[in-house]
């Protein structure tokens, strides 16, 4: 808008011909449809976030009418009975993904540290690709291979050496104790694990390496070590970027379905033991939704999907939030 | 001098580079490992049935994928052909508009979580306000749920690509009195061709894995058809079916088709880099 007013500043007081006023009037024509259309496909994506989340509040209407907002405390998910509530899925959902955060954070930290620091330079590329390629490969190949290798690994050697560690221990204990089938939240967790490490490490990596080098060099010059310089001017530099990285990698692993779905068991039950099968909001909706009929099972299971969309939503856009900011800061710096 | 500081500096700096060193060989270890299966489990079912014949009944010997792979073919086609110029133009839209509109940066901000929201989500979505208004499953539906995850990518890749290209060009042409679709059209998208050629490629091997928007929406057909308005066979879905099913044959058949995808998800990615490096 603003530059077709300089335009026409511009042309105020010269004398055109009509052919120029006509060609002059046709290109702001054709200027102003093409802002249009491109800003119409562009909005196309605000109406798809919105179109989402007002189509799931519709469907999954009868369920919050039956039990309102209780429904996400109710323990039970009882099909024969329809009597529904998400607390198992929403536990289920959460501990795969917290576990799974736990242990890819560190493994993260570690890659992007040695690919960043340490890694010789002819390998740092290399690495970085088969780091960014493992992120591209499909969530059904990582299922599979937890179902079919990973599964009877853990259930044979795994499980039984943790049971007879970390489970004699006093309180936690009981999250290692149970049968070693092999299946069940842990394994869905560390599959969620293998998954999301590469999508943490090329967050990190990437905003490792917007560190200012000059800061890097003024520590190594007043005789830091590699790991303090690391964890001393590194880290703090790029803590909002990390921790929104650490998010991203978070709003995937609550919301992945063909990774988990294979190996947590789907079991309806929330047990103290991880060793147990249990369920995510993904994974009963991949094994449920196409066998629900209409009613409240059918609603119930949206409502499982609001609340999925819902809590990967504010991740994310925490992740995003975090991730802008950054760039804003380190505008002002350089 | 306290010789003490020093040790524990010098210890504590040991422990950290090993420790990221045992990361990424543990990464790496990882990788080696699935990929390694994936290849002798994949290849020991590949042969020419494998591709020519459509996929088995229950209980009998034998069958391909070839109606899941026709079938993928056709899904992932039309969704690029229908995601490409939506993704584009929105991506014009932001890079060349939208360096001052509210509706241009909250579009940017939505953008980038769709990029990452669950997929199962967007089967749910495709589900409510089609198939359930159309009462069965079909091709579309899977290609349109397919298009809602493609196109996120594609825009993200185009606005920042578009953003490459030097401003001088922009001016250059802007002097010579070219108007702004002429301008964007015949020489900002021109010159970052590769670029957004890369971010289609990405679109692409992106949606050619993904099951769980397909699974309420396209569903599965065990027999051959090139019928859209119909349930439509796909590789993901047949592999998530076929891999938790009892028949051994069943099985071998997933794990070909997984290594099908793979092959095709990485070739991709590794295009679309080539690509980029070569153009740009």
């Amino acid at each position: 808008m603003e530059n077709m007013m300089s335009e026409t500043d511009v042309t105020k007081g010269i004398k055109l011909s009509p052919e120029m006023n006509k060609i002059i009037r046709k290109q702001r024509m054709q200027d102003s449809i093409f802002h249009k259309v491109t800003l119409t496909f562009a909005s196309l994506v605000l109406v798809v976030l919105a179109g989402i989340i007002i189509s799931l509040i519709i469907t999954s209407w009868p369920t919050f009418a039956k039990y309102g907002p209780g429904f996400f405390f109710r323990n039970e998910w009882d099909v024969v009975n329809s009597d529904f509530g998400g607390l198992d899925s929403i536990y289920g959902t959460l501990v795969t993904a917290f576990i799974a955060l736990l242990i890819a954070v560190p493994v993260s930290f570690g890659i992007s540290v040695f690919l960043t620091e340490m890694c010789p330079s002819w390998l740092k590329r290399p690495l970085g690709t088969a780091v960014e390629l493992l992120a591209a490969v499909p969530s059904i190949i990582y299922g599979m291979f937890g179902l079919f290798v990973f599964a009877p690994v853990f259930g044979e050697y795994v499980q039984p050496f943790l049971t007879s560690t970390l489970g004699q221990l006093p309180v936690i204990g009981v999250l290692f104790k149970g049968a070693p089938n092999g299946i069940g939240l842990l394994t869905a967790a560390l599959i969620l694990a293998f998954m999301i490490i590469p999508f943490i490490t090329s967050v990190m990596r990437d905003v490792f390496e917007i560190v200012p080098p000059v800061l890097k060099e003024a520590a190594y010059g007043i005789g830091c070590t590699t790991w303090e310089v690391v964890t001393r001017v590194v880290l703090p530099y790029t803590r909002t970027g990390v921790v929104g990285g650490v998010m991203l990698g978070l709003g995937r692993a609550l919301g992945e379905t063909m990774a988990v779905t294979f190996v947590i068991g789907n079991a309806h039950r929330i047990s103290p033991s991880l060793f147990s099968p249990g369920s995510s909001i993904a994974s009963t909706l991949a094994n449920e939704f196409g066998e629900a009929e209409p009613g409240l099972h059918y609603s119930s299971l949206f409502a499982l999907g609001l609340t999925l969309f819902i809590i990967t939503l504010f991740v994310l856009a925490l992740a995003k939030w975090m991730l802008i900011n950054m760039e804003k800061n380190q505008g002002s710096k350089s | 001098m306290n010789k003490n500081i020093y040790r524990s500096r010098k210890i504590s700096n040991t422990i950290g580079l090993t420790l990221s060193m045992g990361a990424m060989l543990l990464g790496m270890a990882a990788l080696i490992w699935i990929l390694f299966i994936l290849f002798s489990k994949g290849f020991a079912a590949l042969s020419l049935d494998f591709f020519l014949n459509s996929t088995p009944a229950p209980g009998s010997v034998g069958g391909g994928l070839s109606n899941a792979i026709v079938g993928s073919l056709m899904m992932v086609g039309l969704c690029t052909f229908i995601s490409t110029p939506i993704g584009v133009l929105a991506g014009i839209f932001l890079a060349e508009y939208g360096d001052r509109s509210k509706i241009a940066s909250i579009t940017r901000f939505v953008n980038d979580i769709m990029l990452s929201a669950p997929s199962i989500v967007i089967g749910l979505f495709v589900y409510a306000i089609y198939v359930a208004q159309v009462k069965h499953f079909s091709g579309f539906a899977g290609t349109l749920a397919l298009s809602l995850i493609a196109v996120p990518v594609v825009l993200k890749t185009t606005e920042n690509m578009l953003r490459l290209v030097p401003s001088t060009l922009r001016e250059a042409a802007y002097a010579l009195g070219t108007p702004k679709w002429k301008v964007s059209f015949s020489i900002i998208l021109r010159s970052a061709k590769s670029g957004v050629i890369t971010g289609i490629l990405l679109a692409i091997a992106r949606v050619s894995g993904e099951t769980a928007p397909l699974l309420f929406t396209a569903l599965n057909n065990q027999f051959f058809s090139a019928d859209m308005s119909k349930p439509m066979s796909n590789l993901p879905v047949v592999i998530y079916q076929f891999a938790l099913s009892p028949y051994e044959n069943w099985v071998n058949l997933a794990w070909g088709g997984a290594l099908i995808i793979t092959l095709t998800v990485l070739g991709l990615n590794v295009l679309a880099r080539v690509f980029f490096r070569e153009k740009s």
